[in-house]
């Protein structure tokens, strides 16, 4: 028996959700963050292969590849941002990411 | 129909070009260690400059390449050659700084050229692949160029806001493209756009929500309201040089991006993609006016006032028409010269040997360094709007487009705010010429900072004798998006 679209979009909803309040609620670590943006575009691209079958369309799929290759890119240089960050800080609490007031 | 042949890419020869040009000098500054930004740096800026002399020679009728991902047209050609000048200048006015800040790594240009790269393809992209791929090119170089002083907390600090918040707003516009691929079943901006226009009368609401995400997505690159909060402090915290690249070259693309998506693909739902934008351009006219009276660090304030431009731009965009957004080329042309003028004015601020932000070091500039002081009057003259300068013929078409399409209320919001706004641009122009005079600048200022500056001022002075010509090539750039 098939899993109908809804199913595949609901769940991929739910994380594209969970990831955006994982970063403006969390209070905690930057990782966690980085985490967050990691589902996020997960999320994605459980829509995108959801769609691509439903469509029979490969589009979704090539897109997919270019959105985990691109991740791979965002999640090194996240993670470089955040290691010059914590020499000069010394912690990558988020609450002490407070040197200027936006 | 006959296929296309599958190698012609001389649409992309410009962005071919600076693909080569990054990867060479990529190897140049490996091999030659120590002082390969003073090569590798003018090496950028000329190639930028050669690739934008190639689009004007070159013919400008739309062309694609990749299977249709990659247009080459007159309104790609007109944003590329600004974007591909004010990165070359900015490039320019970054050397001097980095030799004095001891950060004169050759990886500055060259991401700078990498990013440019990026924002030339994301104002050609044709599909939503592609959009998507030449925003990140753009965004992961300048995420590395905000926190490019590494050693000072400031620095990284601005790099990590603009990381998290700006791959959030990569995780929006995706999550959008993702809807709307789904419910139209293509990512070519064309197909989308035909099926939009024929089955107008069954709007599918996915993609209505789709098209919110990606809307959204984009105008956290644009930094205006709701989506603003990483502008002041990325500008503050990163290298001055770099916040000069950020507020200029970045905004054109991104806005051509915006343009070309809303008007392209989405062209047949303005009225429902208009009260989006109505509602962000007010929001940032009006936060960009209040919220800079405040400041006194000077790159904080060119962040508000940055939000406010990017305001006025939209109010032309709101319109929907031609006019619209022939206006909005021509706005963000004026408003790259004067930002980038702008910075290179605040990296003359050097005093000592070390540079400094706070406006009130401007004060009695007048009687130290005339010509610096009077560069910097027609500079905060065209931002506040003052007739002969450029910044009102800027205003003056965008807020005229927004009343041809019965926005009277929305342009006269703009005009209001722009007045709110002259407060604190005047208020330079008052420390700089009447106040008691403090400590004068370092002299002599340096060549290519002054050059930029100089030139960005005379530009602003001559564009009313230019205007005509200007208003007429962003004519033809935005007739080249409508259907």
């Amino acid at each position: 028996m098939a899993i109908p679209l809804s199913h595949f979009l609901t769940l991929a909803a739910i994380l594209f959700t969970l990831g955006v309040f994982g970063i403006f609620l969390n209070r905690k670590n930057v990782i966690i963050i980085l985490m967050s943006i990691e589902l996020i575009l997960l999320s994605v691209n459980i829509n995108f292969v959801a769609f691509s079958a439903h469509l029979n369309d490969l589009v979704g799929q090539v897109f997919t590849m270019f959105v985990l290759t691109v991740a791979a890119a965002e999640a090194a240089i996240g993670l470089a941002i955040v290691v010059v960050y914590f020499r000069n800080r010394g912690s990558i609490e988020v609450e002490d990411i407070n040197l200027m007031r936006g | 129909m006959t296929p296309a042949p599958l190698l012609d890419l001389m649409p992309a020869l410009p962005e071919f070009l600076l693909l080569l040009a990054g990867l060479l000098f990529l190897v140049i500054g490996v091999l030659r260690e120590g002082d390969g930004v003073r090569l590798i740096g003018p090496l950028s800026a000329l190639s930028l400059v050669i690739a934008a002399a190639i689009i004007l020679a070159s013919d400008k009728t739309a062309a694609d390449t990749f299977g249709g991902h990659f247009r080459m047209d007159a309104f790609a050609a007109f944003l590329k050659v600004l974007i591909y000048v004010g990165v070359a200048a900015a490039i320019l006015v970054s050397q001097n700084f980095l030799e004095d800040e001891r950060i004169a790594r050759f990886e500055f240009p060259l991401l700078a050229l990498f990013g440019a790269l990026g924002m030339g393809m994301m104002v050609s992209a044709n599909s939503f692949l592609a959009l998507y791929m030449s925003l990140e090119l753009q965004s992961l170089s300048v995420y590395v160029l905000a926190a490019g002083h590494r050693d000072t907390l400031r620095s990284t600090e601005a790099g990590l806001k603009y990381f998290i918040l700006g791959s959030l707003a990569s995780g929006l516009l995706l999550y959008g493209i993702s809807l709307v691929y789904g419910f139209t079943g293509t990512v070519m901006f064309d197909q989308i756009g035909s099926l939009l226009r024929d089955e107008n009368a069954s709007l599918s609401s996915g993609a209505l929500v789709g098209l919110v995400f990606i809307a959204a997505g984009i105008c956290f690159k644009l930094g205006v309201v709701p989506f603003h909060m990483w502008t002041p402090d990325v500008y503050e915290g990163a290298p001055t040089p770099v916040g000069a690249y950020i507020a200029s070259a970045p905004k054109l693309a991104a806005m051509g991006l915006l343009l070309r998506v809303l008007i392209d693909p989405f062209g047949a739902w303005v009225g429902q993609w208009q009260q989006i934008i109505v509602f962000v351009a007010i929001a940032s006219m009006l936060l960009g006016a209040f919220a800079a009276i405040m400041q006194t660090n000077f790159k904080r304030l060119m962040a508000y006032s940055g939000i406010a431009n990017i305001g006025y731009a939209l109010v032309g965009l709101a319109a929907g028409t031609r006019d619209g957004v022939d206006g909005v080329l021509v706005f963000m042309a004026i408003y790259m010269v004067m930002t980038l003028g702008t910075f290179a004015c605040i990296l003359a601020m050097r005093r000592q040997g070390s540079y400094v932000e706070d406006i009130n070091e401007l004060a009695g500039l007048s009687r130290r360094q005339p010509i610096l002081a009077l560069i910097l009057t027609i500079l905060m003259f065209s931002l506040a709007g003052i007739p002969p300068t450029a910044g009102f013929f800027g205003k003056f078409y965008v807020f005229k487009a927004a009343i041809d399409a019965n926005l009277t209320w929305l342009a006269v919001i703009g005009l209001l705010s722009s007045v709110v706004a002259c407060y604190y641009y005047l208020r330079i122009v008052k420390l700089v010429w009447f106040d008691q005079a403090a400590e004068p600048f370092d002299l002599p200022l340096r060549p290519a900072i002054g050059a930029v500056a100089g030139i960005s001022a005379i530009l602003l002075i001559v564009a009313v004798l230019a205007i005509n010509p200007l208003f007429a090539s962003a004519g033809i750039a935005a007739s080249a998006i409508f259907h």
